[in-house]
């Protein structure tokens, strides 16, 4: 712990130095229209849109990158008209490498996370095919002011292989589970990426520079024979065009039995927590061989098993402090000074159950699905099933503010269960200021509630009703018989559109949105 | 995709959510309980939950890591569901209506070798207990074992090879719910809430439709994991496939 993270996380070189990438490309496709109504609060509605498609990148150890061609796009969209709109839109942008396929829409390609770093410069996307894709946004330019701030693909790699477990005689997914940045140090970025099993840091770093002139080796890197060298030069590095490489720098593996669901870097920068379905540890971002198991929850019993941990958090400025959830709905908030094992919480809060809404599926629908610390600290935010929950640190019994995602949903719990969309697990974000908070719904829906003014807002995701550059209309869905124009009603909503995923900029009012392999990235209106 | 009068059935019992709350409130008073049970509508959705809830935990049993969250939430909603069916004497009415019934004695045998873990089932035999008190633990489904995999690969394999003629894979699945219950033969009962089941509903169309949505759990996915395993475990595999099949086809 006496080293500075920084320089430690430089020192190694030896892993998967060619999970490169290509250039800065473009991949953005914008399009123009005209412009409608709607806000909230701090959080106004009236947002450019822009879509990135996910591409497709072929790099990896066993298959090196070409440039040229190493980026495809794929368009999952069945609509040709949709396509022909967006070229004559902004043709500029399209480039003759980007691949239409509109038949190539694979379960790979689902966003399974997406996360800014800490400045909002960068944005990452993980999917279930185990890629990473990086997202970086433009500088500002004088001559095109209304390209403020759009993002473009950085970097691409593969963070995580399909793995066997031959002792279990079980596959290992590949689907990168969550991403979360470490703040910026040097020049380079770095962030965790964790599938079910296997945390990995990756170092993304640029080079525009290569030496040349070595007359030591031949132009395919074999050192010459020494006979035949009669001078030495002294190499010069010479300008290239900008690579953006990805190296694996430290794999933090074996150390869980159950699947990882969340991971949380620690504000002391030296540490971070890994968390899986009965156990919490905690690793040195230095150290790989070994971690502290410091809560674990796995009864002697496997049969006694009735509660299990669904998420886990470092509190943003104590960084002794953690809290994790459960899938009873209680939130259990833990300090590391007081033992070495948090197996005894210091703060636990819980809701206790309404008997008038009891029903079968009480449990099931208070389990929660993503606990979030407010950037002050001072907040707790939980996302159950049907609701989103704030909790104020000093008071455990109930929670300080609640609001309704879905309430609709509510007289449909058993057809939920039944076709088990009742155990998604949405995430929810707070905005830079914790004064909005966001999170996901059905049918490609987001909802933002804006806890000052107490209004909400109920936004769409989807490429057939938002163009770039337009205006986001909230959308309203009915429930009773009388559907009015512009409504949708409960019954037509469809559940294999879901938001699971969101991130919001740690300062402005820019949000990103995946919609199963499409990423939206919403901003506020420019001008 | 699905008979329409079974799908009405499931929906209605979810869109009354404040008839079902105030009826599980009223849980507590059993001559009210009693009444419930004869008008039977109420109970008859809580049947259909139950069946539905044990047919997602066999699939999650198929499965060597399951997801255990999903998994947990389950077993916990099949506990809820036969605490109050004991509460309110549906459990112990049928599960003495089927003590009362012939099983075939190579059933017992399987039985012994499935519960074999547990003493209490050996005990279980001579006397069924009262069924009010530890309620928790007369019931419990082994499907959570899969989570350590020795436990579960264990009672899997007295499934298909431990116990004779193929035929009787059906019941050797049923079986493979370990029952630590008093009553005599703790299958059958399971058995006769499987035989409940409207057959058309629990079609393998159906089910795997139902599935689909969760990829972690879509039989796809657990036959493609199937079909993935070297040809050592292919015998393996086709029973369990055969397994799956049982389930979802027979009623």
């Amino acid at each position: 712990m006496t080293k500075c993270s920084k320089d430690a996380l430089r020192c190694d070189n030896s892993c998967g130095g060619d999970n490169c990438v290509k250039q800065r490309t473009k991949c953005a496709l914008l399009i123009k229209s005209a412009a409608s109504t709607a806000g909230i609060g701090a959080v106004p509605a009236s947002r450019t849109v822009s879509c990135w498609m996910r591409p497709e990148v072929w790099t990896g150890p066993a298959s090196p990158p070409s440039p040229s061609s190493s980026l495809i796009c794929r368009y999952q969209d069945p609509e040709p008209a949709d396509l022909s709109m967006e070229e004559e839109s902004d043709t500029r942008k399209i480039n003759n490498s980007f691949l239409r396929d509109h038949n190539y829409a694979t379960e790979a390609d689902i966003i399974s996370t997406v996360e800014f770093n800490s400045s909002g410069e960068l944005l990452a996307t993980g999917d279930k095919g185990g890629r990473v894709v990086v997202f970086q946004r433009e500088q500002e330019s004088k001559s095109q002011p209304q390209r403020r701030g759009e993002y473009n693909v950085y970097s691409t790699f593969q963070s995580h292989e399909p793995e066997f477990d031959y002792l279990k005689s079980l596959e290992i997914e590949e689907k990168i589970n969550k991403i979360k940045w470490l703040p910026q140090q040097n020049a380079a970025y770095f962030l965790l990426s964790t599938n079910d099993k296997t945390v990995k840091l990756w170092k993304i770093s640029e080079r525009d520079k290569r030496p040349e002139g070595y007359n030591l080796k031949d132009e395919d890197g074999r050192i010459k024979d020494p006979s035949t060298i009669t001078s030495l030069r002294v190499p010069v590095l010479q300008p290239m065009d900008l690579m953006v490489e990805a190296t694996a720098r430290r794999v933090f593996s074996n150390a869980h039995t159950y699947h990882i669901n969340s991971i949380s870097v620690n504000s002391d920068l030296q540490t971070f927590i890994s968390t899986d379905d009965l156990r919490v540890n905690l690793w040195n971002l230095e150290i790989t061989d070994r971690s502290f198991n410091i809560v674990d929850i796995k009864p002697a019993n496997m049969e006694e098993l009735t509660e299990v941990i669904t998420s886990a958090e470092f509190h943003p400025q104590q960084c002794h402090t953690f809290a994790y959830s459960s899938s009873k709905g209680s939130i259990r908030l833990c300090d590391m000074r007081q033992a070495a094992l948090c197996d005894k919480h210091c703060k636990y809060f819980e809701e206790p159950e309404d008997p008038s809404t009891r029903s079968f599926f009480s449990e099931i629908i208070s389990s929660i699905s993503d606990v979030k610390f407010s950037h002050n600290g001072r907040y707790l935010m939980t996302r159950d099933y049907l609701t989103v929950k704030v909790w104020d640190l000093q008071m455990e019994n109930k929670p300080l503010e609640t609001y309704q995602v879905h309430d609709y949903l509510r007289g449909k719990l058993c057809s939920l269960y039944e076709n088990d969309c009742i155990f998604d697990k949405f995430e929810c974000v707070w905005n830079g200021s914790d004064s909005v908070i966001m999170t996901g719904s059905y049918n490609n829906f987001f909802r933002m509630f804006d806890r000052n003014t107490k209004r909400d807002v109920t936004l769409e995701a989807s490429r057939e009703n938002s163009k770039p550059r337009a205006i986001l209309k909230p959308r309203k869905v009915c429930v009773g018989g009388k559907r009015r124009k512009d409504e949708i009603s409960v019954d037509s909503l469809d559940f294999s559109k879901k938001i699971l995923h969101t991130t919001w900029h740690p300062h402005e009012n820019i949000i990103a949105v995946a919609a199963t392999n499409n990423l939206y990235i919403f901003q506020d209106k420019v001008n | 995709m699905f008979p329409k009068g079974t799908k009405r059935k499931f929906s209605d019992s979810g869109e009354e959510p404040a008839s079902s709350g105030d009826q599980g409130q009223a849980a507590s008073s059993s001559s009210v309980a009693a009444a419930r049970t004869l008008s039977s509508s109420y109970s008859l959705q809580r049947q259909s939950l139950l069946d539905m809830s044990l047919i997602k935990l066999q699939l999650c049993h198929m499965l060597v890591e399951p997801n255990l969250c999903r998994s947990v939430l389950i077993a916990n909603t099949v506990r809820q569901i036969q605490e109050e069916m004991t509460q309110d004497g549906t459990w112990q009415i049928m599960t003495q209506a089927l003590a009362a019934a012939q099983c075939p004695a190579d059933r017992l045998v399987a039985t012994e070798v499935l519960c074999r873990q547990t003493d209490a089932a050996a005990q279980a035999g001579q006397s069924p207990k009262p069924f009010s008190g530890d309620v928790e633990t007369e019931v419990t489904m082994s499907t959570l074992s899969p989570v350590s995999p020795q436990l579960s690969s264990a009672s899997y394999l007295a499934g298909p090879f431990g116990m004779g003629p193929y035929s009787r894979t059906g019941e050797q699945v049923f079986g493979t719910f370990e029952i630590k219950h008093p009553a005599p033969p703790p299958d059958p009962a399971l058995e006769e809430l499987f035989s409940d089941v409207d057959p058309s509903y629990y079609d393998l169309d159906t089910v795997l439709t139902g599935m689909q949505s969760a990829p972690k759990m879509g039989p796809y996915d657990l036959l493609e994991s199937l079909s993935s395993h070297g040809p050592t475990s292919c015998l393996m595999d086709l029973n369990e496939l055969d397994h799956i099949m049982e389930i979802l086809v027979k009623s």
